[in-house]
């Protein structure tokens, strides 16, 4: 707003539309904008003239030919650019394809291209490694913690969003400070806590599930930022009609609230097959606990490398096409709740 | 709440009237800006500690308001009311209110027993949390009266913390519902004496999915976090002051509190331990400063030439970039780890591509050295590590800012391009701030988030390369892109676990986190607006 009143130019445009205020207006004005240009509305009116008949002067044509080729250069430029990025952000999944069809050698290679070509590694992955054994244990989880965990972080945020009860924020204030500590500071006492349960080494993926489904409600924030934009002239309605709580929840606000069930339950399933660091902590060693990501960055300890190198390749590619073809499909999901989490905060 | 907005937005002014303020370039706006902030620091500080003496001195009052409140209940309520005192949801079950009162019957009932059979026992070495050290000794036999050597099961240093605390949680939850049986006794009471009806069991039930909804949708949850997180936290938050770690791991060794002496070894100046805190702590913030704003920066930079009228295929760009998030990240980061090893991909290619000799005959890179070491060199993996989180954020960015900047009404470009601003004008004129208002919390957020980022640094370089000047740093030796959460990993799941420093180190970090959070939310008015949607 300070740029438009010290703008001597917009000022003119303003005058252009004010033409007879302006006449009068241009003392008073003064007064209260000290650096707006001082003016005699004779002056004001010679100088909105001439910039008009300067803007009419100009060869329109021109001016647009200018831009059109500065655009083009740009337009240019941005296109190299995208393109480079492409191809580095590309670069390393085209090189897990590739080496993960190497045959000639296991290890580290100095080149992407394999010199020779064939399915030994997939056939090692799924015959000489527990991969089955670990794919199957993660699909499990993501479906098991998909599902339940989507019920505790729609039960929390629509409590928290729609119902206003003793304590509400002290809940809120408490997940929020707790929040703050590093998660990792838990992982000795749950391993303990499990273990007595049997449920680490080879049961671990029963004992994660139990975690992640647990403290999910934690997450409620960007669930509750999408109930809170629901009108609560809904929930009014369906009370004057004399529907319960539990009624409106279920029929009237979970209908209207798919995007946000669709994005829970796509954080959900995908969880699981990122987490190394809880899947290797728990399983502790015993190779049918693990998770796939836990299985295959053991592939890449030291002693492993050389032999399974190209063995890791092919049991990324195999985890990573399936869930990119999924989250690529539901895109438009993600996009939706990350935005509004980023945006509300 | 008014009154503190009307301060918050005259105080940056309060030292120069408003006029010699306009008078002011914009250089001096902005230092004179900054000189309020820090002007107004100490009355933050002011404030924070009356709110602090506020919330204690209404925690007393409360308190004293419901030991006033339970002591009129027992002197003027009914015989049943004062039996409830006693045996719990008794004025329940006389009211014929059966579920409260089996609740409440049954909280009781099933608190005195783990008491008498296990809880007392725990509480009462919660103490030493432990002194008997498990072992052979040699006992009388009470059959024979002869001395024989037995196998006495000690102490559980571990045990004795953790269940010592979880009955001190029961102990607070059965005070919590004694009050609660008191309060409805009360409540009953009076309901009696205007002789309207008490709610019945059918009523209690109904009101579950309808006004006591809320009770219904978050008891589940809420007991899983407190079991899982709240529990867990508090337990390692005293193990903090304790000597627990693999010397002293609670059964063949018992552990024992040492109060701050733990803290003190971490933040004495001098120590090797405290030194190494010092640097891992400065890198930690300095490759969150750095992670943070070069991705959002670049982030949104990629979106706005995405966006740029002309740009044909724009869902292609986005989609590529958008790819990397849906890959777990430990398979790409490995990848890339991989890549740039010492005999990996990229050094192999520059090697023959000649560029390694071209460094040699620079003088750039050692002689006995036939490889750019990416990650075995301090800098360069600092350096490395930054980039690739450049790698790994710009598409997140991407998403997030794209839809947020084809908000910025047009208009104020077209009036910008009229007085003849060009495009760098236009960005640090119209955009930026538009995008700081707009996303100011989320910055905050990821700024927290790339502290904790473990994934980044873990995968890339396990924290290396390891720096032999800070000893063994606490049973864990660190390395130059260490951060707090990887140190913290790490001295947690070592061979030579330091369970105790890691208490430390997570307390730390929860401090730097939440004074961080603390300065930014009190910056912020615009982060406090919960309803303003509805």
């Amino acid at each position: 707003m300070k740029k438009e009143k010290t703008n001597p130019q917009v000022l003119d445009e303003q005058q252009q539309f004010l033409e007879f205020d302006v006449d009068f207006d241009t003392e008073s004005s003064n007064d209260i904008d000290i650096e707006a240009p001082v003016t005699t509305s004779t002056v004001a009116e010679a100088e909105v003239a001439k910039r008009r008949a300067f803007s009419s002067a100009q060869p329109q044509q021109k001016t647009h030919m200018g831009q059109r080729a500065k655009n083009r250069i740009s337009n240019t430029f941005i296109y190299i650019i995208l393109v480079a990025m492409s191809i580095i952000w590309l670069l390393p999944f085209v090189g897990i394809v590739f080496e993960s069809f190497r045959t000639e050698s296991t290890g580290l290679a100095g080149y992407i291209i394999p010199k020779q070509w064939g399915f030994d590694n997939y056939v090692r992955l799924f015959t000489q490694t527990s991969f089955p054994k670990w794919f199957g244990n993660t699909l499990m989880m993501g479906l098991v913690t998909a599902v339940v965990q989507t019920m505790f972080i729609l039960a929390v945020s629509y409590a928290l969003s729609r119902h206003r009860f003793k304590g509400r924020k002290f809940l809120m204030n408490m997940m929020l400070v707790f929040g703050m500590f590093p998660g990792f500071l838990t992982l000795i006492l749950l391993y303990t806590w499990l273990n007595d349960g049997h449920l680490t080494m080879d049961n671990a993926p029963y004992g994660l599930m139990l975690i992640y489904v647990a403290s999910s409600g934690m997450g409620y924030y960007i669930a509750k930022g999408f109930f809170d934009t629901i009108s609560h002239s809904l929930d009014e309605a369906a009370r004057v009609d004399g529907a319960t709580n539990f009624q409106i929840f279920y029929k009237i606000i979970l209908p209207l609230s798919k995007p946000i069930i669709i994005y829970t339950v796509l954080m959900g399933f995908m969880a699981p097959w990122g987490d190394f660091v809880m899947a290797t902590f728990m399983a502790n060693n015993a190779e049918a606990g693990y998770n796939a990501a836990a299985g295959l960055q053991w592939l890449l300890t030291d002693s492993m490398k050389n032999e399974y190198y190209t063995t890791f390749c092919a049991g990324g590619v195999v985890v990573a096409v399936p869930i990119t073809v999924l989250f690529m499909c539901l895109q438009k999901y993600y996009v939706a709740g990350v935005t509004g989490g980023a945006v509300k905060g | 709440m008014n009154e503190e907005k009307l301060e918050k937005n005259s105080s940056p002014r309060r030292g120069l009237s408003d006029l010699d303020y306009l008078k002011l370039n914009k250089w001096q706006r902005f230092w004179y800006k900054v000189g309020r902030f820090f002007v107004g620091i100490p009355g933050w500080f002011v404030r924070l500690f009356k709110k602090i003496g506020n919330a204690f001195k209404r925690f007393g009052l409360w308190i004293a308001e419901q030991c006033k409140d339970i002591f009129n209940t027992f002197k003027n309520g009914s015989w049943k009311t004062r039996v409830s005192f006693f045996f719990m949801g008794f004025g329940n079950f006389a009211a014929g209110q059966v579920l409260r009162g089996l609740m409440f019957a049954l909280m009781q009932w099933g608190f005195v027993f783990y008491m008498i059979f296990s809880g007392a026992h725990w509480l009462g070495k919660f103490g030493t949390l432990g002194t008997v050290e498990a072992g052979t000794a040699e006992v009388l036999d009470p059959v024979t009266g002869e001395l024989i050597t037995t196998w006495i099961e000690g102490d559980n240093s571990f045990k004795i913390l953790l269940y010592g605390l979880m009955t001190i949680f029961f102990i607070l939850a059965l005070v919590y519902t004694w009050r609660l049986n008191v309060k409805q006794c009360r409540i009953i009471d009076e309901i009696n004496a205007n002789g309207k009806k008490v709610h019945t069991n059918k009523e209690d039930l109904r009101s579950l999915i309808d006004d006591q909804f809320h009770k219904t949708l978050l008891s589940l949850p809420i007991f899983g976090i407190v079991m899982f997180t709240i529990l867990p936290i508090i337990f390692m938050i005293l193990v903090a002051f304790t000597n627990y770690d693999f010397g002293h791991d609670g059964y063949s060794n018992l552990f024992t509190w040492v109060g701050l002496e733990n803290f003190n070894s971490m933040l004495t100046f001098g120590s090797g331990l405290s030194v190494a805190f010092g640097e891992i702590l400065a890198w930690t913030l300095i490759w969150a400063f750095f992670a943070t704003f070069s991705n959002y920066f670049l982030g949104m930079f990629v979106a706005m030439m995405i966006n740029k009228k002309g740009i044909k295929i724009k869902k292609v760009w986005r989609t590529i970039l958008v790819m990397t998030i849906a890959i777990p990240q430990f398979i790409s980061l490995l990848y890339v780890s991989n890549l740039f090893a010492d005999n990996g991909i990229v050094n192999a290619t520059l090697q023959n591509w000649g560029f390694i000799d071209l460094l040699h005959r620079w003088g750039w890179l050692d002689a006995n050295m036939s490889y750019i070491p990416f990650w075995s060199n301090g800098t360069f993996a600092k350096v490395m590590v930054l980039l690739i989180n450049i790698w790994v954020g710009i598409p997140y960015l991407m998403l997030i800012t794209t839809g947020i900047l084809m908000n910025i009404p047009e208009d104020l470009y077209e009036s910008s391009r009229i007085d003849g601003a060009n495009a760098f004008q236009q960005f640090t004129k119209i955009t930026l701030p538009y995008m700081l208002f707009v996303t100011g919390p989320y910055l905050l957020t990821s700024f927290v988030g790339n502290i904790n980022n473990f994934n980044v640094i873990y995968l890339l370089t396990q924290g290396g390369p390891r720096n032999p000047a800070w000893g063994d740093a606490g049973g864990y030796i660190a390395g130059d892109t260490t951060i707090l959460i990887t140190w913290l990993f790490g001295i947690t799941t070592g061979s030579e676990a330091n369970y105790k420093m890691a208490s430390v180190i997570g307390i730390l970090i929860f401090i730097v986190v939440s004074v961080l959070s603390l300065i930014v939310f009190s910056v912020m008015p615009s982060t406090k607006r919960e309803d303003d949607f509805s």
